[in-house]
């Protein structure tokens, strides 16, 4: 055994890769609840591969058959009502794990020096999954898919000057149509798959470079012992991949009932008006993206077209995103973690918290005035809370951070 | 030339120039890839004028037909229905097509009603906002349109935007212009054909 090892570690640095990454990776001893959620964005990525490439092999990407493609998977493919429901569930799941890590990265300033690049990195992870989440939703050609593409690529013709001729050659014809669904396939199965793939491995190599933050956001490699480990630091493995694994039943657990009893969750997961064929002559009477882009959806509605062109909404929207990225230059203040903040920042997160869930709700209501003003007040509180971001960081009082992590 | 001199700036130079001719050709390489995505030759034919008989069209109604994939719509109005066009101006964001809306119909179409024949509108049923295809609401003063004042006309779904009979745009709602009239003429009385201008004998 050993000179097995022995011989691949000569040819293949297997031994230096298992420590530093995972038996001699140092890790904040303190983590809770909220850092589960990494390690359970990769499962349900490695889930969503696995079911997506079962799937590819009855789904017809042709406008013509993938609806009853779909269907056929649900009905004549064994057991492939639960790897579609899996695939389907799992982009749900992705994106309530996703929210709630990055609700995580916001609590405990894990965006904060020296970790800005892997935070820029989940950023793009997180717009490359809405594009991934989006594409998959055309594929099954129902009437959400193809009234939601329809829309999202209009967003492309609003562009002034290029925007109509961009969308001829994003759609490859003139309107919504086999060539574009066929393409979205090709992305959705293998470009934006790889792109996430390396952008995860970027992200990970990042985070194992600087080492984890915690709730307390205090720096352990600031107080090591004599052999240079960590005072406040155990190995990822086994001490967390154990840990994890535990968060990864309670998971499966909740995701199972879903999948079994659920799957489309009350339209909230797969939409009613989805399991009728797309028909390009009628809208349904109700639409809406899936529940993981409505605060963005909210966003774009909220503006009004100016100057004959509904492209500032666009912006709008596309800047709700990318502001994210800058992030990490907008927080003045000197403490990382929740729990030494001044109160400014705690009743901002509140605000801002409460403005994104709210504009996701009101994304997948009808547009009534009511509901016009509320999109208008909690797009300007969404984006108050980062234009204001470093004066409400430098006010008020934090608490003393202590030198090492607490229990 | 007995001993050599390593010369980096002859050597950047190098290093320089093979960069641009390697991005140059990365360049040309892209334009099949970026040029398979436009409309294919198929995708290009596909887009033949249509022919509709309009014979058993009633008053009010409506019948939906693809043109270029997308939903044109041909509708009836009566008298009543025209004279209610005119009345609406005040609530219309650019009610004579001559502003941000002047290039979404042919030169032909000049009246308010918007149509080479008053009773008959020919309309693309694609909403200019975000390409939802509103829903068709005739009945007069329907209560979620604003009661009385609604003339009978089209409400976008998606987002809300209204238009009127002949798919002028309410103001103050998403869509920032009138829909589009598609070209079309009468080849008959009771044919029209989508996708062909009026030859100018005939108009």
């Amino acid at each position: 055994m050993d000179n097995n090892k022995n011989w691949i570690d000569q040819r293949f640095p297997l031994t230096k890769v298992w420590n530093e990454h995972l038996a001699e990776y140092y890790t904040p001893r303190n983590f809770n609840f909220w850092y589960f959620f990494g390690s359970l964005a990769m499962l349900v990525l490695v889930m969503q591969i696995v079911t997506g490439i079962f799937l590819t092999m009855h789904f017809k990407p042709d406008a013509a058959n993938a609806f009853a493609s779909v269907e056929y998977i649900m009905r004549d493919v064994d057991w492939g009502w639960l790897i579609r429901y899996l695939h389907s569930t799992g982009a749900s799941a992705f994106f309530i794990v996703i929210y709630l890590h990055m609700y995580r990265g916001l609590l405990y300033g894990s965006y904060k020096s020296p970790r800005e690049l892997i935070w820029i990195l989940g950023i793009i992870l997180y717009i490359a999954l809405m594009a991934e989440a989006f594409m998959g939703y055309v594929l099954p050609w129902g009437q959400m898919s193809y009234w939601g593409a329809q829309v999202i690529i209009s967003l492309f013709g609003s562009v002034p000057f290029i925007g109509p001729d961009l969308l001829v050659w994003i759609l490859g014809d003139y309107a919504v149509g086999d060539p574009a669904l066929n393409r979205f396939f090709s992305l959705h199965v293998i470009a934006l798959p790889l792109i996430l793939v390396v952008l995860v491995f970027l992200h990970i190599v990042a985070l194992h470079t600087v080492g984890s933050n915690n709730p307390d956001g205090v720096e352990i490699k600031k107080n090591k012992d004599k052999n240079g480990i960590p005072k406040d630091g155990i190995p990822f493995h086994p001490y967390y991949s154990v840990k994890d694994i535990v968060g990864v039943v309670v998971f499966l657990m909740l995701f199972s009932a879903v999948v079994f009893f659920a799957p489309a969750l009350n339209g909230y997961f797969l939409e009613h008006a989805n399991f009728i064929e797309a028909n390009p002559l009628k809208t349904p009477d109700r639409i809406a993206p899936l529940w993981y882009l409505t605060p963005f959806y909210s966003v774009l509605r909220a503006i009004p077209p100016m100057f004959g062109s509904q492209f500032p909404g666009v912006v709008g929207m596309f800047a709700a995103l990318l502001i994210l990225l800058a992030l990490p230059w907008l927080d003045r203040s000197k403490v990382k973690s929740i729990r030494y903040r001044s109160y400014p920042y705690k009743i901002a997160l509140g605000v801002f918290v409460l403005s994104f869930v709210i504009l996701g709700w009101l994304g997948m209501e009808k547009v009534t005035p009511v509901n016009s003003i509320l999109a208008r007040v909690f797009t300007v509180t969404y984006f108050g809370f980062f234009i204001l971001m470093p004066w409400f960081t430098s006010i008020g009082k934090t608490k003393q951070v202590p030198e090492r992590v607490t229990e | 030339m007995s001993e050599q001199v390593i010369d980096l700036k002859k050597r950047r130079f190098l290093t320089n120039a093979t960069s641009v001719v390697g991005a140059v050709g990365v360049g040309f390489v892209l334009v099949p890839f970026l040029s398979s995505w436009m409309p294919s030759a198929r995708a290009k034919a596909a887009g033949a004028p249509i022919d509709v008989n309009i014979t058993k069209l009633e008053p009010g109604q409506l019948v939906r037909v693809l043109w270029r994939k997308k939903p044109v719509w041909i509708f009836r109005r009566d008298a009543q229905a025209l004279a209610n066009l005119k009345t609406l101006d005040g609530d219309l964001a650019d009610p004579n097509s001559t502003g941000n809306s002047k290039t979404n119909q042919p030169t032909y179409i000049t009246e308010n009603h918007r149509a080479i024949k008053a009773e008959i509108a020919v309309i693309v049923g694609i909403c200019t906002h975000l390409g939802c295809s509103p829903t068709y609401r005739p009945e007069l003063g329907a209560a979620d349109l604003g009661g009385d004042s609604w003339k009978g006309g089209f409400y976008c779904p998606c987002h809300g935007s209204k238009f009127d009979l002949a798919g002028r745009v309410y103001s103050g709602v998403p869509a920032p212009t009138n829909l589009v009239i598609p070209p079309y003429h009468f080849v008959s009385d009771s044919l029209i054909q989508i996708g062909v201008d009026p030859t100018t004998s005939a108009s």
